[in-house]
């Protein structure tokens, strides 16, 4: 009877304890969001809408105008999408539906180790490598090919948008290519042999078997490329140029809001200054959280359809 | 059965999985314009067998065959020989109904048919009704053509798939379990189509139900591990097999 | 056959031709960078790399020799400290969800680990600094733990809760009809069972916040110092490189390559041990 009573309070702790600290989990990310919304409560009363539209960052004047850095961010990753979506999708056709080769495994775990490389690495390789070499071939290239386009002219400049862009792409890459390919695994194999018996060659039966069912947990992926861009800040700190400017090319330097928080927030002096810092964090907190949602919605309804067929 | 015409005729073919042999040296005619129902239990390479004859074998990791089969006296399996013609000829439906999941039930038929040249609206929808018609499934549908595949039933998404297979005008169309997903009523009417159909084309059924064999074929081969074991006149081997393990197999002794 | 099969057939033929070497081109794209990063990592990284560099203070802007190990220290530190705070949490909140979150509580923590999973980690920095260096009134080795042990919880739980699952339902039961309690069953028999599945996360998360440097830059901060104390800035390896390579002196981007292969090899040697050893734990 003791024994029996002693093992009901030991269940009933154990159940609590490990409760509590997955309990945890939801406390901290409320806490989070509570204690950055009082942070940043200073600067919202002090620069209102503004924030959002204004383009001056003066700290000195206590002006604060979010929008440099806003449409850094924005462009950044627009461009690293650009790169990324079409090789990390091709790369994930090539891996889940076109390569019969042995070696097709290792060429995926080399596409997944790009994740595990820290972004300084990324940042430094970027100063010094990629920046000066896109500088040099790349955008001269472009300008002459392209450059009747505003967003082509300028100086070429190894710390740029384009530089920015580049690297953000290659650190998407990965993502997008792994779960597309998990993506494409899922469609049934037996609609993608339906395809084969019609007399499809395999290009006919991605676009018959494939895209369709597997449009949406595409679309997931890239989003959540998109959220890694978004909220990456040591590569692109570093390349990106640092200058809160909005310029039609993307040759000129530019800043996003995870870099300037990376720049000034250690030596951030005044109250204001510190709110608006922090309200920065918060808008690229409130843009990530929209855009991861969405991507695991989308991923989420693909695998859940591929289930049920 | 005395003006019968050889359209495929297997020769020594072998089929294996990476280091697993599915099929060992299968001999067999199929007849033009008749049906030929492949029997015998689960794993005895009957599935393997139709796949060769549209060289969808060869699409799995690791599958690989050997021996010959001939089309109309064309060697298939030969490396000259473009598989994408070859499948335009001999259509498959497979076992579990698979519409296309995102198109309608109009572009689902019209799919396979787009591949093969460029037609006006007008020539498409006619080819359409007409698959759909050689399907009988054109009455349910004729009102619904712009629905998705898969808002059909199980039994009309697997005509579906027929009349898709129909629509790029194959000589030979292999089924592979067709109705092993149909409650009876549908089966009951992808029988009568395969009556009907034999007019036009020949026919190749895979089976784990015997009673279908006897009701929708001509002719019957029983596989076995993966060897033939007995091929002949459907009523023959229903009634008077040769072979004892056919014997035991059709009178539901094993299997 | 129809007009112009013959035609439109090789035309399509083209397209698949292009098709075909257009994927294969992507890939050999998505591939290069790797080797292009690891290789310069190597190659302007191995010529500074000595022994001084694993032990020596770093000297100021000039002065030739010295190295990073303090930071190396320090990044072992926040290592260990990150782990006190995303372990347990990590651990204990997937054993909960693996034996008791199948309601909407446990939907919920799993949403909460989900998001919280996709906050940039320059935000999580934000928040260390503002619950801790704020209050302490300095940067600190503490901040800098903590911000890095949110970072690892994510994985954590989710490794720790699919771990637990995989674990036969059987051997749960056959613990319980020994009379032993649930709790001493969890933790004796289906921890135990499920600890490789768990620990291969752990090293995947660690290898992870080893390579973070922006929640770094202002919690933990930096220093050119000796510094074993918790409540004092802290030096690590990634904020180190970051700090030497923005420098304009060609010995510290010379330091900041050695940093980095250090580093590129620690995570992805980790990384792919991990894997290896992972896999072996799937099939077999």
């Amino acid at each position: 009877m003791m024994q029996i009573m002693m093992q009901r309070t030991g269940d009933a702790w154990f159940r609590t304890i490990t409760f509590l600290f997955a309990l945890s989990i939801p406390v901290l990310l409320l806490l989070l969001v509570i204690i950055l919304l009082g942070q940043a409560m200073p600067s919202i009363s002090h620069s209102g809408v503004g924030f959002i539209f204004s383009s001056s960052w003066d700290p000195v004047k206590e002006l604060f105008g979010a929008l440099p850095y806003i449409y850094g961010t924005l462009i950044s990753s627009l461009i690293a999408l650009i790169i990324a979506v079409p090789l990390g999708l091709g790369a994930a056709l090539y891996l889940a539906e076109v390569s019969r080769s042995k070696f097709k495994e290792y060429l995926a775990v080399m596409i997944e180790l790009l994740a595990a490389i820290p972004s300084i690495i990324y940042g430094l390789w970027g100063i010094f490598v990629l920046g000066p070499w896109l500088a040099n071939y790349v955008q001269p290239a472009l300008r002459s090919v392209l450059g009747f386009l505003p967003i082509f002219q300028g100086p070429a400049s190894g710390l740029s948008m384009f530089s920015g862009g580049v690297i953000l792409a290659i650190m998407i890459l990965p993502t997008i290519a792994a779960i597309s390919r998990e993506v494409f695994q899922s469609v049934p194999n037996i609609l993608k042999e339906s395809a084969l018996a019609l007399g499809a060659t395999r290009w006919e039966t991605i676009k018959l078997a494939v895209f369709g069912p597997a449009r949406s947990g595409i679309m997931g992926a890239i989003i959540l490329g998109l959220g890694r861009a978004l909220g990456e800040t040591m590569a692109v700190t570093m390349v990106i140029g640092n200058r809160p400017q909005i310029s039609a090319s993307i040759f000129a330097p530019a800043y996003t809001l995870a870099s300037v928080i990376a720049n000034e927030f250690a030596e951030a002096s005044s109250g204001v200054y510190v709110s608006a810092l922090v309200e920065l964090g918060l808008v690229l907190l409130f843009v990530t959280l929209i855009v991861n949602g969405l991507a695991r919605l989308l991923i989420w309804k693909t695998v859940g359809k591929s289930n049920t067929l | 059965m005395d003006k019968l015409k050889e359209k495929i005729v297997a020769r020594k073919l072998n089929a294996w999985f990476t280091d697993k042999q599915a099929l060992k040296e299968i001999n067999m005619n199929i007849y033009e314009n008749l049906v030929t129902a492949i029997i015998g239990p689960s794993g005895c390479g009957k599935s393997t067998f139709v796949r060769c004859l549209n060289r969808m074998h060869e699409t799995v990791n690791g599958a690989r065959s050997s021996g010959d089969i001939l089309l109309d006296g064309e060697h298939i399996l030969r490396s000259g020989f473009d598989e994408v013609v070859l499948r335009r000829k001999v259509g498959m439906v497979f076992q579990k109904p698979t519409p296309f999941p995102t198109m309608s039930i109009y572009d689902n038929v019209a799919a396979g048919i787009k591949l093969y040249g460029r037609f006006s609206r007008h020539e498409l929808g006619e080819r359409v009704e007409r698959s759909l018609k050689q399907a009988a499934l054109w009455d349910e549908t004729k009102d619904s053509l712009d629905k998705p595949g898969v808002s059909l039933s199980g039994g009309q998404q697997q005509r579906l798939c027929i009349a898709r297979a129909l629509a790029v005008k194959p000589e030979v169309l292999l089924l592979d379990e067709p109705c092993s997903a149909l409650d009876p009523i549908s089966t009951g009417k992808i029988e009568e189509l395969i009556h009907e159909l034999k007019k036009d084309l020949t026919i190749v059924i895979v089976t784990h139900n015997m009673q279908q064999a006897a009701r929708v074929a001509d002719f019957t081969g029983f596989f076995l591990l993966g060897d033939l074991i007995e091929f002949d006149v459907t009523k023959k081997i229903f009634t008077a097999p040769v072979d004892k393990r056919t014997e035991d197999y059709v009178t539901g002794r094993f299997g | 056959m129809e007009n112009g099969w013959q035609k439109q057939y090789s035309l399509r033929k083209f397209k698949e031709k292009i098709f075909l070497w257009s994927v294969f081109g992507c890939t050999a794209i998505a591939v290069l960078p790797l080797l292009l990063v690891i290789s310069h990592v190597f190659i302007k990284g191995i010529g500074a790399i000595n022994l001084d560099l694993f032990y020596k203070l770093p000297t100021p802007v000039g002065e030739a020799g010295g190295g990073m190990g303090n930071a190396i220290v320090g990044t072992l530190i926040l290592i260990l400290l990150a782990c006190s705070v995303g372990l347990p949490i990590g651990i204990l909140g997937g054993i909960w969800l693996a034996q008791f979150g199948d309601g909407k509580r446990g939907l919920f923590v799993r949403y909460a680990a989900d998001v919280l999973a996709g906050i940039p980690t320059i935000v999580i920095g934000m928040f260390a600094y503002t619950l801790i260096v704020v209050r302490m009134g300095r940067f600190s080795a503490l901040a800098g733990g903590f911000a890095l042990g949110m970072i690892m919880v994510p994985t954590i739980v989710r490794t720790t809760e699919e771990m637990i699952k995989m674990v036969p339902r059987s051997l749960y039961e056959a613990g319980l009809a020994l009379g032993i309690p649930t709790w001493k069953v969890t933790l004796r028999i289906i921890f135990r069972t499920a600890w490789s599945g768990i620990f291969t996360g752990i090293m995947l998360a660690v290898a992870r916040i080893t390579g973070e440097t922006a929640p770094l830059i202002f919690t933990a901060f930096n220093t050119p110092y000796w510094n074993l104390r918790l409540d004092q800035p802290m030096a690590s390896m990634t904020v180190t490189v970051f700090n030497y390579a923005i420098s304009p002196f060609d010995d510290w981007h010379a330091k900041a390559w050695a940093g980095s292969l250090i580093l590129i090899f620690t995570i992805l040697g980790v990384t792919l041990l991990v894997r290896k050893f992972s896999r072996r734990v799937q099939y077999g």
